[in-house]
């Protein structure tokens, strides 16, 4: 285990590609830099505490958490190679699954048991990875729908215009702004069935936002998504942060996490393997082991390493992958 | 000449006739159903033989005529609920086979000697038992009416007011289901219908929305039971899977998810039907191989083809929007 100054020191490289990191961003990162890099280890202010949560598909353990705290007001990453359960994990803490065993609060409020569209209420609201855009909406109607409290929900006085548009005529100035900064506000009138790829993501994030939710869970935002959109929405992802959420991502590209998240945790086979900050966490031995799944017995010390045909050849394989 | 213009106007009379009515009625409550929230019901002939179940008997037993509109309701209404409770968490297509397969239970019960004293077994309940209450509420004069080239009794099982009332009812349907589908609630359940999950992610509680929607097409359907047995008898064997069949084709025809669809729908539907079941049967069309005995059933060859022919080519219907069809890649 590195020891603190060595964290601090990570961090603060981290923190100078981000010159443009708001004072929350920095906060997130001065208060996460005195945390212990090390699996469970408890932050100074948790917005979602884990504990003990396990989901079996048959004799299979999917998921195998013992204990995780998610920081209020960053950007955590959950990484992993594939298979490593973190879209089940994810789906556990957002409701559309149950744990066969654990629990875990958020904001101090145990969640575990209620349903998706109760943990949405309570303030987490997630994206997809496969962007479910509804498609015979218009991208306007895929935001409005997304509106908290609004009373034209409601089957019997929604037979009533006076009754709700009010609150929808603030709602769609809402829906404008919000899609005026995801660049789609002149999509408004089209079905969002016809949107490209990259757009249906920024769709779901600007849908997600308009629920006003405290914190944001975003399933590979990054999936499938042309590159030149990749780097506006890691811009976004920092918006949100920027502005107060709290976002947990996942993601199985480490490139993309590198830069934008202030702490990462590192999943493998169901199991939480190392936690830290992004810049030291890829050099921890079982993310090492987690990820270079093909040389996991090669050892880094081995002499036979510094033979550069030996070298050559691992390096070759590692480019054929 | 003058055959065809007896068609024609056999043809031209099925347009304002009570069971285009009521399967207008039953289809935009599938409408619900199926075009707004992307519900598989069916069994649309269930809740209209339970809805004029339960008109039919509570009249005999003596209820008022309003009193006994609202028992066909109230059992439109639990059906939906004993159907929708085990199903509506589960994918769409388990309250398919539990509907389809409800609907024949109603049929069964109904027709079996079980409630013969209420239901009347498979001989059904005679209209003059269950009628009048409908008829006393008429304020039309009494007489023959002719308007165009169609003439019938002002009063009486098939009549204008029957007609009236019958019509009446649709218009009230559309304005309700216009209302509601223009509104925030309306999107919930377009929302529902293309994706659950996302839906759900936005905090909405889709069972309870999937719920309200299968309740009010439910109702719907109960009251086009009414409509469609107010000029008859309540048979339980003319409202089978036959019935469901009609009533999906009718939806399709004129375009799932739209307002007007399931009334143009259901028109065209039984002006066609009846040119050709008549027309078969004119000397014009002599030189068809096609033995009278045999013309309804080659009607209702032609029938399942249409559906088939829509479905395929036409998917939105009429009136469907073919730029919303072209989305639909799921």
């Amino acid at each position: 285990m590195p020891d603190e100054k060595t964290v601090n020191e990570n961090d603060a490289a981290a923190g100078a590609d981000e010159h443009a990191a708001s004072e929350t961003a920095k906060r997130a990162g001065r208060d996460l830099s005195h945390v212990a890099p090390e699996v469970g280890a408890a932050k100074p202010d948790a917005i979602l505490t884990a504990q003990g949560v396990q989901r079996r598909f048959g004799g299979m353990t999917a998921v195998d958490v013992d204990y995780l705290e998610v920081e209020r007001g960053a950007i955590t990453a959950l990484i992993g190679p594939n298979g490593a359960g973190k879209t089940t994990f994810f789906n556990l803490l957002t409701g559309f699954d149950k744990p066969n065993q654990g629990s875990w609060t958020f904001q101090g409020e145990p969640i575990s048991h209620k349903s998706a569209a109760r943990v949405a209420r309570a303030g987490m609201v997630r994206t997809f990875q496969l962007t479910k855009a509804l498609s015979r909406l218009t991208v306007l109607d895929n935001v409005l729908l997304a509106a908290t409290k609004n009373p034209g929900e409601r089957m019997f006085a929604s037979m009533f215009q006076p009754l709700w548009a009010g609150t929808e005529e603030r709602n769609k100035e809402k829906a404008l702004e919000i899609l005026e900064r995801f660049k789609l506000d002149k999509m408004r009138d089209e079905f969002a069935g016809s949107l490209s790829g990259g757009q249906r993501k920024l769709l779901e994030m600007a849908r997600a936002l308009m629920t006003d939710p405290t914190m944001i869970m975003l399933d590979e935002p990054m999936a499938g998504v042309n590159p030149a959109l990749v780097q506006s929405l890691l811009g976004h992802i920092q918006n949100l942060r920027d502005e107060g959420m709290s976002v947990l991502f996942v993601e199985h590209d480490m490139h993309a996490v590198r830069h934008i998240s202030d702490w990462v945790v590192v999943m493998a086979e169901g199991r939480i393997v190392a936690e830290g900050p992004p810049g030291s966490v890829m050099q921890d031995q079982a993310v090492v082991d987690a990820y270079l799944g093909a040389h996991h017995d090669t050892d880094l010390g081995d002499d036979a390493l510094l033979d550069p045909e030996v070298l050559a050849r691992l390096e070759a394989e590692e480019e054929a992958r | 000449m003058e055959e065809l213009l007896r068609v024609l106007t056999l043809a031209l009379g099925e347009l304002l006739a009570p069971a285009t009515a009521a399967y207008a009625l039953a289809a935009i409550g599938l409408n619900v159903h199926f075009g707004y929230t992307g519900l598989l019901n069916v069994g649309q002939a269930g809740f209209m033989l339970l809805g004029a179940y339960g008109f039919g008997i509570s009249t005999i037993a003596g209820a008022p005529f309003w009193l006994a509109l609202l028992v066909a309701m109230a059992a439109g209404t639990l059906f939906a609920v004993v159907l929708g409770l085990p199903t509506l968490k589960l994918r769409g297509d388990y309250l398919a086979i539990v509907t389809i397969s409800a609907a024949e239970i109603i049929r069964m019960l109904g027709r079996s000697t079980l409630f013969d004293a209420q239901t009347g077994g498979s001989a059904g309940l005679r209209g003059g038992d269950y009628k009048g209450s409908f008829q006393d509420l008429s304020f039309l004069p009494d007489g023959r009416t002719m308007i165009g080239p169609l003439e019938y009794l002002n009063n009486g099982s098939d009549s204008w007011w029957t007609r009236l009332f019958a019509w009446s009812l649709v218009v009230l349907a559309l304005l309700v289901v216009w209302l509601l589908t223009r509104s925030p609630w309306g999107r919930v359940l377009k929302g529902v219908r293309e994706d659950e999950d996302a839906v759900r992610a936005l905090g909405k509680s889709v069972y309870s929305y999937k719920m309200q929607a299968l309740i009010l097409g439910g109702v719907l359907g109960a009251l086009a039971g009414i409509i469609y047995v107010l000029p008859g008898a309540i048979a339980p064997d003319a409202m089978g899977r036959t019935m469901t069949f009609w009533v999906w084709t009718v939806m399709l025809l004129g375009g799932a998810a739209t307002l007007f669809g399931p009334v143009l729908g259901s028109m065209l539907f039984f002006f066609v039907y009846m040119i050709v079941r008549a027309g078969m049967r004119t000397d014009l069309m002599e030189f068809l191989p096609i033995p009278a005995k045999n013309v309804d059933h080659v009607a209702g060859v032609l029938v399942g083809v249409t559906l088939m022919l829509i479905v395929i080519f036409r998917p939105q219907g009429i009136l469907g929007n073919k730029k919303e069809l072209a989305l639909d890649a799921r």
